[in-house]
């Protein structure tokens, strides 16, 4: 009986946070019907992916997803390679003003970041980075958070396979990219996906930085749609369906990698 | 400067670099143009507070920071429900992974896209709209978006719907790290669930509560995405938020010192805000 309620409740939360998705599916591959009728279709009318056609047929899709694609790859790359090589250090040596660097990276957690997306602007635009995909990128490759979880897991590698190294004679850039990073790989799947995921999900910036439409990622793309046919909305549900799937997709086959980077960004 | 050291900065320098160019710059630059008058083409002026002084006369930006501070009505609301959901998937149940994923999953979705679906929800013949009145709560279609004392609220639903997931994982990941035999003690000493959630659970998730809260006052008082994808600030500048009001400046207008002047009171408002949380969260020394 408990065990029954404890289940209605979480059916309720579930169905509330997934209800969207599933209607805006239902509204995307019917092809009959008012989209907004008393009562609403649950199920959908005549499915076909008509309506799915029908966004590639009128907005550059493919290169919306492109677009995204190579900013995401690019950020996590990228942060990858810097937000390690930033945190090796922090973990692993003993250098004058390790403390201080420290206490500037944790000062950009607090630091409201979303106002600096004004001078960011002035910044790209005399780097003449506007409308390029570094524009878009450069700003998101170090983090903070990126930073700590890689050095958590940095601090968590044996002295004795570094001392070892040493001992043969390695330098400390063979023990960084040999040694080091092979052992951390979980951690930096950890960060990369969750900094793809976000790349993905980006919105404001690239709003900003991008201005011609064919340069968009799809999380921009996807509005632009909407502006474009604001009567037919199967086919901007069509859109909205194809920008989220990826997203699911990354998100079911990693669903671990998202509680642990969760995990270890409270810590 | 010894080996090491070189070699630290080394390591350190691009992540350095890339941070002092759009962290620490954009805060300094910014606050100093605040009191300016820049712009892409004049030479610069100090021009002291007027930047200010006209943002506190301008009633859109006065909206705007009501607003901002009336979202944090979201944040108890968003904490509580978020540790109660967190509590109830912290159990072994069959299932349980799924509904966990359900939980996350707006969590994982683009704004904009996020924007489009709620706008399909809170459509005058939208669902919410027919539930409600399947179950007489409401004797007329109401315009969620549309009606200007309304939409503020349902842009809040919406932030709140995005940002439980995320908290609730937060605490999931805390709940777990309870050690199990402290409740095994509690139990054996005949404590009931309800004492135990609040004599154990929650003064061992103290810090995660005290992180969460500031989190999510700091998203509250910066909100402007959602505000952006669902109504961008209409009906009648009802749904300004501060943000929102210094992007639509700055970026649409072009009055970038206007624009830079409100975010440096957005960013103000939070770090005096998040600095009350951290005094009243820290844990009390008995």
């Amino acid at each position: 009986m408990k065990k029954t309620l404890h289940y209605l409740l979480l059916s309720a939360i579930a169905l509330l946070c997934v209800f969207p998705f599933w209607w805006t599916l239902v509204t995307a591959l019917s092809t009959e019907g008012n989209v907004f009728a008393f009562p609403p279709t649950f199920w959908p009318k005549a499915p076909s992916l008509a309506n799915f056609a029908e966004v590639f047929r009128v907005i550059p899709l493919w290169d919306f997803f492109r677009n995204s694609v190579v900013i995401a790859a690019c950020t996590v790359l990228w942060k990858l390679i810097f937000c390690s090589m930033a945190a090796y250090p922090l973990a692993r040596m003993h250098f004058k003003g390790r403390k201080l660097v420290f206490g500037l990276i944790l000062a950009t957690l607090v630091l409201p970041s979303e106002v600096n997306f004004l001078v960011n602007f002035i910044t790209v635009t005399k780097l003449s980075l506007v409308d390029t995909y570094t524009g878009v990128i450069l700003p998101n490759v170090v983090t903070a958070v990126a930073i700590l979880l890689l050095k958590q897991a940095f601090e968590e590698v044996p002295q004795d396979l570094i001392d070892a190294a040493r001992v043969d004679g390695a330098s400390e850039w063979t023990i960084f990219t040999r040694i080091m990073l092979p052992l951390i790989a979980p951690w930096l799947a950890t960060v990369g996906i969750l900094t793809a995921v976000e790349s993905w999900n980006e919105y404001i910036w690239p709003s900003i930085v991008m201005s011609k439409p064919d340069e968009f990622p799809l999380s921009v793309g996807v509005l632009y749609l909407r502006g474009t046919f604001g009567s037919s909305t199967r086919v901007v549900a069509a859109g909205t369906i194809m920008t989220i799937v990826p997203t699911l997709v990354a998100f079911l086959f990693a669903q671990r990698f998202f509680m642990r980077g969760m995990d270890g960004a409270v810590k | 400067m010894s080996r090491t050291t070189l070699t630290a900065w080394l390591f350190l320098a691009p992540a350095l670099v890339l941070l002092a160019v759009f962290s620490f710059w954009p805060v300094g630059f910014g606050s100093y143009l605040a009191f300016t008058d820049y712009s892409l083409i004049r030479p610069t002026h100090w021009v002291g507070l007027d930047n200010f002084r006209y943002l506190f006369a301008n009633e859109m930006f006065v909206t705007g920071l009501v607003n901002s501070v009336l979202f944090l009505l979201m944040v108890p609301c968003v904490q509580v429900g978020a540790l109660a959901l967190a509590v109830l998937v912290n159990n072994q149940l069959p299932g349980i992974r799924l509904f966990r994923a359900a939980f996350y999953v707006p969590v994982v979705t683009t704004v904009s896209v996020v924007g489009i679906m709620w706008g399909f929800m809170f459509h005058e013949q939208g669902t919410l709209n027919y539930v409600l009145l399947l179950f007489r709560l409401v004797d007329a279609p109401v315009g969620w978006l549309s009606h200007d004392g309304i939409a503020l609220f349902a842009i809040m639903f919406v932030t709140m719907w995005r940002g439980l997931g995320w908290y609730m994982v937060m605490y999931l990941a805390a709940l777990q790290a309870v050690p199990a035999d402290m409740q095994e003690a509690a139990i054996l000493d005949g404590a009931n669930r309800w004492q135990r959630f609040w004599k154990i659970t929650v003064p061992m998730l103290r810090p995660t509560i005290a992180i969460c809260t500031i989190l999510s006052v700091l998203a509250a008082l910066k909100a402007y995405q959602e505000v952006d994808v669902l109504t961008q600030g209409g009906p009648m500048n009802s749904t300004f938020t501060a943000l929102y009001y210094a992007y639509d400046q700055g970026l649409k207008h072009l009055k970038l010192p206007r624009a830079l002047a409100a975010s440096f009171v957005v960013s103000l408002l939070c770090i005096g805000v998040a600095l009350c949380c951290l005094r009243w969260l820290k844990p009390k020394h008995r």
